[in-house]
């Protein structure tokens, strides 16, 4: 028999960003919360404090900040034909545990999704023909606009301290802003971080050739910046030390930095850390939630959490695992097309060209996550996919995030690998090398999804979360077309070397290397039950009182870092939560 | 040699005659500033107020025990006084205390039994606190705060202050001031702001030098030495006042942002300072801290400004400032990073310079200045030994939530690195203070966390 706790307004599970979100929002409407997070409790200072925090071996290599395969990992494979096996190692993604999330170890990149990312189907329809859309692409539109996120969109800025160059102000495009970005009501909370000489190099090129360069948004702090929680960031110093770390200087956006020191202060607000939800508890009447059941850490013991709502608030794998071991929402059959949950899984392709400059020196150790020049040229909206034979697109930037000795030590090809010349190539190249790279979309497939592994259990005997996905022509195909633009852009720059990294047209996924932790989809947001696992309120079709929160609602991956976007429906579904929801509990759609 | 042993019997005699008097002469209590009507009721939550604004909480809580209920060890120089319990515990607090005796433990000083204080409750400061604010006062000690059962330990001072007549007579050299509060500065907000600081804030205990007899040299505006600077449990308090003082070139806003969030644009609330904000003045109004504020700059003859001021709220964007010309040196020669540095610059930017910048001027609100920074240029190395060595922690406000933390270097700087990097901090930026040994940083190793 469980240990069962007193009953809460609210459980959220998971305090990263979303939760902290949530937690904020709802606690200020005055329900009594309890938050469950199953890691550890983590502050700035002593969690994250210099110089033990940039220690590339532990927290680059050996992912100290992440979950551990061994407290739960999920199996993959490329297609429904092979035997999906578990990670044992994180590669292509790396997903975070504790306090704070992925929201600690991230590089702070946070963009917003273009408006017609959000109506894609439609769009595409109105400017071409559906007919364009390949047979297995299942994308489709969102059941909310970009005009009514806006204002979500502004507030997860505001209090995250964003720092960027504003491109088009209520509909007025403005110099060295993006020009193809959707309306924003006002500038970026902080004005963009100054930039490396790579970038500056890359401006210029751009310039040349007519494209439109601007400086990276995110989540560095560019000046001290204080939230409306009175919640400080100082400015970014350059360290180089963002993604897989947490910032020992305040500087990066977090929940730490940004809400949760305000968020504990609250009385009916608290958590919970070493507590790992197991499943969520239904109603006799299969149409409600009644609390959650997880393992307590320090105990050992099963305690069931009661509560009036249940907000999902982990990472998208975790979140659609634990609706699938649940039984929220009906599981995706990717054979029939049938059922939702599981459904529609995205995630990102990358590539990227080196630049070797012999009299050139970049102090690649001067970085930021943020830090980087973009051109949003061959985005989503700025390609005309009937006659490129592709749907998606990306933004293409110059980034100098690290110059760290283990993991940033590119060469140009044809170098050895290991011994004396591979010595001699890193004394020789060192600090001349730039990268342009692309960053793009993928949309989504029948045969694209997440289940329950038939085989595999973690260590409390839960199937773990099987991932089915791989390269589809769709991307391949706009991958080469971006290799061709950065390539001519690259020339145009004039390296003694290059050195490519691009996925061919056989290329399959391939786990190993890390490429984005922007996993998508799967509990995906819909205008119909039939469509999706949650409404246009991030809310459980099929239990009311249950709202799903994160990119899982994504119903195809945009061409951007999806932070913005998960910052924005967590805001825009806390306001339904507090708005219509609560008066009167019920679904909302 | 007649008249010499005569004399001397007389002065032993009189001492004697003194010292008996200072035992058995009756206590007499000062009776109250204003007379106010028996049924005389404080507004709703005027008795949590001022005790926010008399700070009762900070000396009177005992770290992780109960509010009020005492036991917090404050170090003098006279030895160790632990605090009382003044929750209404009948037995081990104050609950069975009049209001005749309540007031005279704030104005004179002296328990319900006729016992004199130890000198560590700002008897001299609380003298000046309105008969409303005692009453109010009184009523929450009283009957808002929960008795809490807990005996504190003895305190244990040197002679003659462990024999209670020594504190008596110590009163009857610094207790001459009279009670009550009467506004001089001739508009209401500046009076308003000289109360807080004088009487309940009780500022001078801290910020003004003790005399002789180790009471404050300064009460009051009137005295010369208000406010110049003092010491406390081993901190240098600084002056608040005169052309060198600390705050002397900090607007009015940034006085008002400090006392009420602990952080400004140059500084953050440190040790005993950050306690005052945390306990207590965050819980004041704008209107309250923004009158203190303006009392402390018309002290030294600063112009008002008419506009009401506010700790702002977010979201504001601050840059980092900029090198001065004062630090334009320094700065260049830490951004050059040239290999002939001293010790002490090499070690300033491999670990000090990632927040307090090369310009030494930090970050606003966040991390504090180097130059000019009282606590760095101190004549007393403590704290800022201290500071490298252990961290230091400024908790958060209901208006600026971020717990601001520095670490500690205790285990990654050796003696002569920390005294190095002192001496170096002390020297840059145009600050003008001497350097350090490693001597001086391993006796404050040595002698642990203070």
């Amino acid at each position: 028999m469980a240990r069962q706790e007193p009953k809460k307004d609210v459980v959220i599970v998971g305090l990263g960003w979303t939760g902290a979100i949530m937690g904020m929002e709802l606690a200020e409407a005055g329900l009594e919360i309890i938050a469950l997070e199953r890691g550890a409790d983590r502050q700035t200072v002593p969690e994250m404090k210099y110089p033990q925090m940039i220690d590339e071996l532990s927290q680059g290599e050996r992912h100290k900040l992440m979950q551990r395969p061994s407290q739960s990992t999920i199996t993959i494979r490329r297609d429904q034909s092979e035997t999906a096996l578990p990670m044992r190692k994180w590669g292509s993604f790396l997903l975070g545990n504790g306090v704070g999330g992925s929201g600690v170890h991230w590089n702070g990149q946070s963009w917003r999704p273009q408006p017609v990312e959000l109506r894609l189907r439609s769009y595409i329809s109105e400017r071409w023909n559906p007919s364009i859309i390949p047979e297995d692409m299942t994308i489709d539109d969102y059941p909310v606009s970009y005009d009514e996120l806006e204002p979500y969109f502004d507030r997860f800025e505001y209090v995250a301290g964003i720092s960027g160059t504003a491109g088009n102000l209520n509909g007025e495009i403005r110099a060295g802003g993006n020009p193809f970005e959707g309306w924003r009501s006002r500038d970026y909370p902080m004005p963009a971080l100054p930039m490396t000489y790579n970038g500056a190099k890359f401006t210029e090129a751009a310039r040349a050739m007519g494209y439109h360069p601007f400086p990276r948004p995110g989540g560095n702090a560019s000046t001290s910046y204080v939230n409306e929680y009175g919640m400080q960031m100082a400015a970014c110093n350059f360290c180089g030390f963002c993604e897989r770390y947490g910032c020992y200087q305040y500087s990066k956006s977090s929940p730490q930095t940004t809400i949760l020191a305000a968020l504990f202060r609250k009385p009916n607000f608290s958590y919970r850390t070493e507590a790992e939800v197991l499943r969520v508890e239904i109603a006799p009447d299969a149409r409600s939630a009644t609390g959650v059941t997880y393992f307590d850490e320090t105990t050992g013991e099963e305690v069931f959490q009661p509560a009036d709502i249940v907000i999902l608030a982990a990472y998208q794998i975790e979140n659609v695992r634990l609706m699938l071991l649940s039984g929220i929402g009906r599981p995706y059959d990717p054979t029939t097309g049938e059922g939702v949950t599981g459904k529609n899984y995205g995630y990102q392709i990358t590539g990227s060209t080196s630049l070797f400059f012999r009299d050139e020196y970049f102090n690649p150790f001067v970085g930021s996550g943020v830090n980087g020049v973009c051109i949003d040229d061959f985005g989503i909206s700025a390609i005309d996919f009937a006659a490129e034979g592709f749907i998606g697109g990306a933004y293409i930037s110059s980034a100098q995030t690290n110059g760290q000795p283990i993991r940033s030590m590119p060469l140009p090809e044809h170098t050895p690998e290991w011994g004396q010349g591979w010595k001699a190539a890193i004394g020789a190249w060192y600090g001349h090398e730039m990268s342009i790279s692309h960053h793009a979309s993928v949309m989504s497939y029948r045969g694209h999804y997440c289940d329950l592994d038939p085989t595999y259990k973690d260590r409390h005997g839960r199937p773990l979360m099987r991932i089915t996905f791989d390269w589809h022509p769709n991307e391949l195909r706009l991958n080469a077309y971006l290799r061709e633009k950065i390539e001519a852009l690259a020339r145009a720059m004039q390296p003694d070397h290059m050195a490519a990294n691009y996925k061919g047209f056989d290329s399959r996924y391939d786990v190993r290397p890390y490429q984005t932790t922007h996993n998508t989809g799967g509990s995906i947001m819909s205008t119909t039950p039939q469509g999706g696992s949650v409404n246009r309120y991030l809310q459980a079709w099929d239990k009311h009182n249950i709202f799903v929160l994160g990119a899982g609602a994504f119903v195809q991956n945009t061409q951007y870092n999806p932070t913005g976007l998960v910052g924005g429906l967590a805001y825009w579904a806390a306001a339904a939560i507090r708005h219509q929801y609560l008066r009167d509990p019920r679904p909302l759609v | 040699m007649t008249t010499v042993l005569r004399c001397l019997s007389a002065l032993i005699g009189i001492a004697t005659f003194f010292i008996l008097a200072l035992v058995w002469l009756p206590i007499e209590r000062t009776p109250p500033s204003e007379a106010l009507p028996a049924d005389w009721t404080p507004e709703r939550g005027a008795g949590e107020y001022a005790m926010r604004a008399a700070n009762c909480m900070a000396c009177h809580t005992k770290e992780g025990g109960s509010p009020f209920a005492g036991g917090r060890a404050i170090k003098t120089p006279l030895g160790t006084i632990y605090s009382a319990n003044i929750t209404p515990d009948p037995e081990t607090g104050i609950g069975n205390w009049t209001l005749d005796q309540f007031r005279a433990s704030l104005i004179d000083g002296m328990s319900a039994d006729g016992t004199h204080l130890y000198p560590a409750m700002p008897y001299e400061n609380y003298r000046l606190l309105s008969e409303r604010d005692i009453r109010a006062l009184y009523g929450f000690f009283s009957k808002e705060v929960e008795p809490i059962k807990h005996r504190v330990a003895a305190t244990d001072l040197i002679f003659p202050f462990n024999q209670r007549w020594g504190i008596r007579a110590l009163n009857w050299l610094t207790l001459t001031h009279d009670s009550g509060f009467t506004g001089r500065m001739g508009n209401e907000v500046l009076d308003r702001g000289e109360y807080l600081v004088e009487g309940p804030g009780h500022c001078a205990a801290c910020h003004s030098p003790r005399n002789f007899y180790m009471g404050q040299a300064a009460i009051t505006a009137k005295d010369a030495e208000f406010l110049v600077g003092g010491h406390i449990e081993g901190q240098e308090a600084p002056a608040l006042r005169g052309s060198k003082s600390h705050i002397a070139d900090w607007s009015l806003e940034e006085l008002t942002a400090f006392l009420a969030t602990g952080r400004n644009f140059a500084a953050t609330a440190n040790g005993e300072m950050g306690l005052v904000v945390t306990h207590s003045l965050q819980y004041l109004s704008d209107a309250d801290i923004g009158a203190m504020a303006r009392f402390l700059k018309a002290l030294d003859g600063q112009p008002q400004s008419p506009v009401e001021i506010a700790v702002q709220q977010g979201p504001l964007s601050r840059p980092a400032p900029e090198a001065n010309a004062k630090g334009e040196k320094t700065a260049r020669m830490l951004t050059e990073a040239g290999p002939n540095m001293s010790l002490g610059a090499r070690i300033f930017i491999d670990n000090c310079a990632q927040c307090h910048f090369v310009t030494g001027r930090g970050a606003p609100e966040i991390f504090p200045a180097l130059q000019g920074n009282s606590l760095v240029l101190s004549e007393d190395i403590t704290a800022l030994v201290s500071i490298i060595l252990w961290g230091a922690e400024l908790e958060g406000t209901d208006r600026r939530p971020m717990p601001l933390v520095m670490q500690g270097y205790e285990n990654r700087l050796s003696d002569t690195e920390i005294a190095e990097l002192a001496s170096f901090i002390r020297q840059a930026w145009g600050n003008r203070a001497s350097a350090l040994t490693s001597d001086d940083v391993r006796a404050i190793r040595e002698a642990g966390l203070p």
